[in-house]
């Protein structure tokens, strides 16, 4: 007799008909999976306890360092609540709405593209250079930005799929890696080949974009307090952050092709048993992630600064990261999620000029995030039982039937 | 000890999974000094039990009392506490230690933080000889075959004090002489004072070994029984709750058209080995061609052969005469090859996804479960309403996920979107595996009306009546290779257990 290979042989985790859905999966993938048969309303409910038992943490840490939480609370939403910060707080929501569904699609099917970072730097920097080279009229120029955007992004996250799929290099490692590497490849084409030194300024930058790849101002709000006034604008690619999201619900959550990809999240070894190439999902969907990631940028090359220069922003991608997990992945989430992490940044300011520690709302998010995450651990795994018990309950099955 | 004194007694134990209850109302009484089976059908709940015994979880329900003593386990290392000890079905050491080391992880003799190996392997050497259980201590565990894993499993038991083994189907991963040397190692244990609990559904061994056998049923225990007062059958039946199906008397459905042909397919291993050995078949119209064997044997490499996802190093594949080798196994599924996958939760199913993106796993191809790229929910829904119908799937809606269903209800899910599709091939592995009695008796019945319809079916089993009593002809794989060929009429029980263990099959006069 032969001794089973254990390679070879399929685990048999049927056997004793344990039903504990998720046991195989890795904590990761928990995290970004919401359990199904868990409503929405109770998704959100539990988002929204857990932003407020963040508050409550965060309030016992400023009430040791000896401040007043209500008080600085307070503070936050006075600043917040008006129209220019409202606006202000769209205006830095709209590359996070980008970045976290580049994010989201990764975790659709389980890959983590901690690389959004890299592609949106990579892909904001290729459309600054590529796009001040040509001339065009104005609506073909901007798409025509956009579009290399999504290219230089989606080539930078391809080296990442190409290295899993043909070499079986972890995706994490793999964008993390990068990430860094990006940074550099950046720095050195700029600095040998792309800086413009315009006479009527300082500053160092890329050659600016022709006025026809400028996205238009959507509008802008003005308060005057006093003697100061205070304007912020809207940068119209905010609708396109918008079509993104409405795009990506379209893809994954009803094409055919999402269907493949969330099958291949679900269980990447029944959708390959039901020939769904992994491979070929794994590819299409890293690449679909840069694209996306690749537009990050553009709401501030193309609507402020019209240039790529040393003061590019950064962190939209490791944010993108925190707003997918807070949105679960969901397109609203997403804009929800993504309008809060933009309206606790538009309070920052604020909070400084009213002598509280401007670093809370940094403590805040990272408080979000964890309660974020086990809240939505703890309610998943009550809904999952429930719905279980429901369901047997609804059957009214005699309990000898259903041990098996 | 032996005696009328209980080592283990359980009384009312129940213990719920979401979806489903693993066991209830268990009563269990363990004599001092004896050897105790407790046997019963796949899925029946007795390793669940012997988790709870073991502390690995807690019951819902039910008192555990140890030598006369209430317990409440937390965990294992409370149960260790009372003196238990399981060793586990699938071993767990780490391969880079040696034998002594494994042995001692977790409970190391200690002075001062430093260990004192001497001290362990005096106290090693006394367990081996009271036990008769003999491993090289220096020998690297990487080295080491399963029989001998297995004993450094009981050693590593024996040397945190346990007097009370539980064994899970220790027998399933030892070769016949390998069987003959662990029973006698047990007697040894017995006859110097520990109490073994054998869990198996291999009914020959249960009758020889066991002092005492406990038959579990869908998660109940329901008979106690002694050796000599049953015979195989009984405690078969004991287990099964009914009679045996057998195979009966039907007109062959068989026809002529060949649907799935299999030429000299190889598929290679590590190093020179063969997974998969020179496999030649022919399953025509009609026809259920039955594949008994041990698991392991290289079935699984088969269906990944027939299905796509190896590439064989020689041999060719056709389905409905059309050569298929060199495709992609999404090809074959939408060209009439369906696929029972052998292990449901880990091949079959979107377990947290609703059932009726679980019916549309694999067959989102076709145009009716689409508008456009998009997929076309409502028929998508419509469609799964109807397999649940079709197959009997105990269920509120077809929006509930698939962990929420029972097993047997999962499974004829499976069935009914792989049937729903109207293949001409079906490749089912272990289809009744883990189900319970009224959902096997559904399934097989949708797969005899199927054939009755011409299709042509592989199917893999390890239960001997199901292969007996649907298949048209049988092969017995060993080692990779088929060995034998016969007809269900002339397949016995012993005869297939024969050839499953590598025995020759005698050329017919």
């Amino acid at each position: 007799m032969s001794t089973p290979e254990p390679s070879t042989m399929p685990l048999s985790t049927a056997t004793e008909g344990i039903m504990n859905p998720g046991t195989n999966d890795s904590i990761w993938t928990r995290l970004v999976r919401p359990t199904s048969g868990q409503s929405v309303l109770i998704t959100l409910a539990s988002s929204v306890a857990a932003v407020f038992i963040a508050m409550i943490i965060a309030g016992l840490l400023l009430l040791v360092t000896g401040k007043n939480p209500i008080d600085a609370y307070g503070k936050m939403l006075h600043a917040g609540l008006t129209p220019v910060k409202l606006v202000e707080a769209m205006q830095r929501a709209t590359p996070l709405i980008i970045a976290a569904v580049a994010v989201a699609i990764g975790f659709k099917m389980n890959l983590f593209n901690i690389g959004v970072e890299g592609q949106f730097l990579i892909g904001m920097f290729f459309a600054a250079v590529v796009g001040a080279k040509v001339h065009m009229a104005a609506p073909l120029h901007v798409t025509f930005v956009i579009i290399i955007a999504m290219i230089a992004g989606a080539a930078w996250s391809g080296i990442a799929a190409y290295l899993k799929v043909k070499k079986g290099v972890n995706e994490v490692i793999a964008t993390i890696m990068l990430n860094s590497i990006a940074l550099s490849v950046i720095d050195w084409l700029f600095t040998s080949y792309f800086r413009y030194q315009s006479s009527a300024s300082l500053d160092v930058k890329s050659k600016p974009l022709p006025k026809t790849a400028w996205m238009p101002v959507l509008f802008t709000v003005t308060s005057k307090t006093g003697r100061s006034t205070q304007h912020q604008t809207l940068t119209s690619f905010v609708l396109i952050a918008l079509l993104v999201v409405v795009l990506f619900w379209l893809v994954v959550y009803k094409s055919k092709f999402g269907f493949r990809l969330r099958a291949s999240g679900y269980n990447a070894v029944a959708a390959r048993t039901a020939g769904i190439s992994s491979s070929r999902m794994i590819v299409v969907a890293m690449l679909m992630s840069g694209a996306v990631a690749g537009l990050a940028g553009l709401p501030y090359l193309l609507g402020e600064s019209h240039a790529y220069g040393p003061s590019r922003p950064d962190g939209y991608g490791f944010n993108g990261i925190a707003v997918a997990l807070l949105g679960r992945n969901h397109p609203a989430g997403i804009i929800a999620a993504a309008f809060l992490w933009g309206f606790l940044d538009s309070v920052s300011a604020p909070l400084q000029i009213a002598k509280l520690p401007q670093s809370i709302v940094l403590v805040l998010k990272a408080i979000i995030l964890i309660t974020v995450v086990i809240v939505n651990e703890v309610v998943g795994r009550r809904v999952a039982k429930r719905t279980a018990d429901r369901t047997a309950a609804q059957l009214a099955l005699p309990t000898a039937a259903v041990a098996a | 000890m032996t005696g009328d004194a209980l080592a283990v007694e359980l009384k009312g134990i129940e213990k719920r999974f979401p979806g489903v209850i693993a066991n209830h109302d268990v009563n269990l009484k363990v004599r001092a000094g004896t050897i105790h089976a407790i046997v019963g059908e796949n899925g029946a709940g007795k390793s669940t039990l012997m988790k709870t015994l073991y502390g690995m979880h807690q019951p819902e329900a039910g008192t555990i009392i140890v030598d006369g003593v209430q317990h409440v386990f937390r965990s294992p290392s409370d149960a260790i506490a009372a003196g238990i000890g399981m060793v586990h079905q699938h071993f767990m050491l780490a391969d880079n230690f040696t034998v002594l080391e494994n042995i001692i992880l977790g409970a190391e003799p200690a002075t001062r933080g430093v260990i004192s190996f001497s001290t362990a392997r005096t106290k090693i050497e006394a367990l081996m000889d009271s036990s008769g259980t003999h491993v090289n201590l220096d020998a690297p565990t990487s080295d080491l075959g399963v029989g001998q894993r297995q004993r450094v499993e009981i050693l590593k038991v024996l040397y945190r004090g346990a007097r009370i083994l539980i064994l899970d189907e220790p027998t399933a991963v030892l070769v016949p002489q390998e069987v003959d040397e662990l029973f006698s190692n047990l007697h040894r244990l017995v006859a110097d004072g520990a109490t073994i609990i054998f869990i198996s559904h291999k009914l020959d061994e249960v009758l020889t070994v066991s002092d005492d056998i406990t038959v579990i049923r869908a998660g109940t225990t329901v008979a106690e029984v002694k050796p000599d007062e049953v015979s195989r059958l009984q405690l078969a039946e004991l287990m099964v709750g009914s009679e045996l199906p057998s195979p009966h008397g039907r007109t062959s459905t068989v026809g002529t058209d060949v649907r799935l042909e299999v030429r000299n397919l190889s598929v290679a291993g590590p190093g020179d080995k063969r997974l998969l050995d020179d496999v030649s078949f022919v399953i025509r119209e009609g026809e259920v061609l039955g594949v008994a064997g041990v698991e392991g044997n290289g079935q699984f490499e088969l269906c990944e052969a027939i299905l796509g996802q190896v590439h064989p190093i020689h041999g060719t594949v056709l389905i409905a005469g059309d050569d298929v080798t060199s495709t992609a196994p999404h090809f074959r599924l939408v060209n009439g090859l369906s696929y029972i996958p052998f292990d449901r939760h880990r091949e079959g199913l979107l377990l947290d996804a609703p059932l009726w993106e679980n019916t549309l796993l694999g067959r989102d191809a076709d145009e009716k479960f689409l508008r456009g790229p998009f997929i076309n929910a409502a028929a998508t829904r419509a469609d799964c309403r109807e397999v649940i119908a079709a197959f009997d799937v105990r269920t509120p809606s077809e929006v509930v996920p698939a962990y929420a269903l029972s097993g047997g209800n999962q499974q004829k899910l499976l069935v009914g979107r792989e049937l729903s599709s109207h293949p001409r091939v079906l490749v089912a592995a272990h289809p009744t595996r883990g189900v319970d009695i009224g959902a096997q008796a559904a399934i097989w019945e949708k797969l005899r009306l199927a054939r009755d319809q011409g299709l042509a079916v592989l199917l893999i089993s390890a239960d001997l009546e199901e292969l007996i009593g649907l298949s048209d002809n049988i092969v017995v794989m060993f080692d990779g290779r088929i060995n034998a060929r016969l007809t269900p009429a002339e397949a016995t029980p012993e005869l297939l257990g024969t050839y499953m263990t590598g025995g020759l099959q005698e050329i017919a006069s």
